[in-house]
């Protein structure tokens, strides 16, 4: 009945109803859909360089990280061979190096390679877009897209390589191009470089060496899990174990970052929302005072009355959000299948800053759940006021108005 | 059989800033089944008294009896609940939930009192056939003249059969036509069920209508005469 007659209430001023479920609405729609633009803009840039490159983990020589040079490579026999079982692990040895073609000179990062390994690992192979991949025993690599424009070499062009090998010793080569692969973080997609592992240790004089074992999972949700099997294999003190977030420190900052000013504009929206709902709760209140003076009067208690108008309250906001959420399904599902793939200033601006320039929904149920418990959450503060209200009517103070 | 017994009732509103003696020392007993009418110049205490008797409002002095309970002593709770349970109140005016049907408005207290739903039904449409409403049920009240809807607010204070009905002028925003009309049902429910009336009014032809008129002046009685 009180039910009922709060439903009713509501479309007393269908106008006002209207505009308070609407701005709610459009709220949830506007907070979700820039939260799944948020995160799924990041994780996919997160995905992009650990599934192309860095992988989900790995595992260096301790002092690696710090001072990446060849002196800091370790001999993959002190790692223990039930490591090499248990886990997936692509093997590395990664160092910079001169590339040059003609006039051009451009700082590069070699990466030896187990081929069959990596591109188990990162699906290297895939991104292949012209040539083919290489094999164990080649004589030849595999060059970045965007480094082979900057150099402007293409499959068959010869790269020389200059570099600072093993222990101070001189390193240089010339490398016919077999294949070149696209990646999408642009960072990576300008400096890469892969080889035969073999063929790097010859080029850096390394002997059976490497840098680091990059570990191949599924996905996130596998890391700790392996995180623990690595610790308790490894040899205490001898080498370091890394995890995405340690290994790209800045990028999980700035998702950090970028994630806190974008909850701060949403705290905005929803602060402009709770005051024009409270605004809507505050007129169905007061504007009926006379009413509820005659329903106390009459013998209606004061825990029913408030009980009504608290559903009065919640009704918009939950009407408000359960609309706001059944739009935003479809709208970031949309968004999530079918990236924004930006041009011009834009595209100019994210790559900048190494990301490729790409804005991709991310279509997660905790994000529109979220709105819907901040929503909730909101109304129950806001409602606080015509129960209070309610709680200090006198019904004849209330009649004489 | 005294139902309201009001002891040397004061009233001072706002006691502390500008204090008004509404009611200086008012004794007045009701009994079961009368029809009586408060009457007085504007101000002198009439609705103040009223709301007095009805629970709505604590006296400052004096003790108030009704069906044996002393009201002055009862939390704004326990007063909700009493008036829920022996009384029936009739305003002057939007007594009525706009949002409600006549016939929901009817049985509203019935429904506070959590009487079974056949039961409600039986009373409400029995009592607005009786007051002529019987094919404006569905109606909303803004669809009813002032007349009709004052005759809904007395089926509703009557509904759940209260002790006795409150009425503060109940007629004072009716024409002649529509003022006698609810006259006519309220005696005929205090004839044939026996319902205490006390109401206040202004109108000549109301009073005259009353068995006794009580005369408020300046916050006392000033006359208290049997009719008829
Ligand atoms: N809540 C209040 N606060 C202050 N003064 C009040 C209050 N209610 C009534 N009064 C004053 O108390 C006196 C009695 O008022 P009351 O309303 O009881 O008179 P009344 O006989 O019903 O008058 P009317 O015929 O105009 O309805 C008046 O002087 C009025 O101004
Ligand atoms: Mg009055």
């Amino acid at each position: 009945m009180f039910l009922k007659l709060a439903w009713r209430n509501l479309w007393r001023n269908k106008r006002r109803t209207a505009i308070s479920i609407s701005a709610v609405l459009f709220a949830v729609l506007f907070a979700s859909t820039i939260q799944s633009f948020q995160k799924g803009t990041w994780d996919h840039m997160v995905d992009n360089v650990v599934r192309y490159y860095l992988g989900y983990a790995q595992i260096h020589q301790k002092g690696f990280w710090d001072e990446q040079t060849l002196d800091n490579s370790f001999d993959p026999k002190d790692v223990p061979a039930s490591l090499y079982k248990t886990v997936d692990m692509s093997p590395r040895l990664e160092s910079f190096a001169l590339a040059s073609s003609g006039e051009i000179t451009r700082g590069i990062l070699v990466v030896g390679i187990d081929p069959q390994k990596e591109t188990a690992m990162t699906g290297l192979k895939n991104h292949i877009t012209k040539g083919e991949y290489i094999s164990e025993n080649d004589h030849s690599v595999v060059i970045a897209e965007g480094l082979a424009k900057l150099l402007k070499l293409t499959v068959g062009d010869t790269l020389i390589l200059v570099s600072q090998g093993y222990q101070g010793q001189n390193a240089a080569g010339a490398y016919p191009i077999k294949s070149i692969a696209k990646f999408g973080a642009p960072d990576l997609n300008k400096q890469l470089v892969f080889m035969p592992l073999s063929l790097a240790r010859d080029f850096y004089g390394t002997g059976e060496r490497l840098t680091s074992l990059a570990v191949n999972l599924p996905g996130r949700a596998e890391l700790p899990a392996a995180l623990a099997t690595i610790k308790s294999q490894l040899p205490e003190g001898e080498f370091e174990v890394m995890d995405y977030k340690k290994l790209m420190p800045e990028l999980v900052e700035a998702q950090e970052l970028d994630t806190a000013g974008a909850m701060l504009i949403l705290w905005v929206l929803y602060l402009l929302i709770a005051f024009g709902l409270f605004g809507t709760i505050l007129m169905m209140t007061r504007e009926r005072t006379y009413e509820f003076g005659v329903l106390t009067a009459i013998g209606t208690k004061k825990k029913t009355l408030a009980g009504m108008l608290w559903a009065e309250g919640m009704m918009i906001g939950i009407a408000g959000a359960i609309l706001g959420i059944l739009l935003s399904i479809p709208v970031v599902y949309y968004l999530n299948i079918n990236p924004i793939q930006l041009s011009g200033d834009m595209a100019t601006a994210y790559e900048k800053y190494g990301m490729e320039p790409v804005m991709k929904a991310t279509f997660e149920g905790w994000i529109f759940l979220r709105q819907a418990v901040i929503v909730f959450i909101i109304s129950s503060i806001l409602t606080t006021y015509p129960l209070w209200y309610i709680w200090k009517l006198e019904p004849v103070s209330a009649m004489r108005e | 059989m005294p139902i309201i017994i009001a002891k040397n009732i004061e009233k001072i509103y706002n006691p502390k800033t500008v204090p008004v003696h509404a009611l200086r020392g008012v004794d007045l007993t009701i009994d079961k089944g009368e029809f009586t009418a408060i009457v007085g110049p504007s101000g002198s205490g009439k609705t103040t008294l009223l709301n007095i008797i009805g629970g709505l409002d604590h006296p400052t002095g004096g003790s108030i009896e009704v069906d044996d309970t002393d009201i002055s002593k009862l939390s704004d709770n326990q007063l909700i609940d009493f008036r829920q349970k022996k009384i029936g109140f009739v305003f002057q005016s939007y007594n009525l939930i706009p949002v409600l049907t006549v016939e929901e408005n009817t049985e509203f207290v019935m429904l506070l009192q959590k009487r079974p739903k056949e039961e409600r039904h039986r009373r409400v449409s029995e009592l607005l056939a009786s007051f002529g409403l019987g094919d404006k049920k569905d109606k909303r009240p803004s669809q009813l003249s002032g007349g009709q809807q004052q005759r809904v607010a007395v089926a509703r204070a009557l509904a759940p059969k209260p002790t006795f009905v409150l009425a503060d002028e109940p007629t004072a925003n009716l024409d002649s036509v529509s003022a006698s009309n609810l006259l006519d049902i309220m005696e005929k429910m205090n004839r044939e069920e026996h319902v205490t009336f006390v109401f206040s009014t202004h109108d000549q032809r109301v009073i005259d209508r009353a068995r006794r008129v009580v005369t408020l002046v300046d916050g006392k009685i000033d006359s208290d005469i049997l009719q008829k």
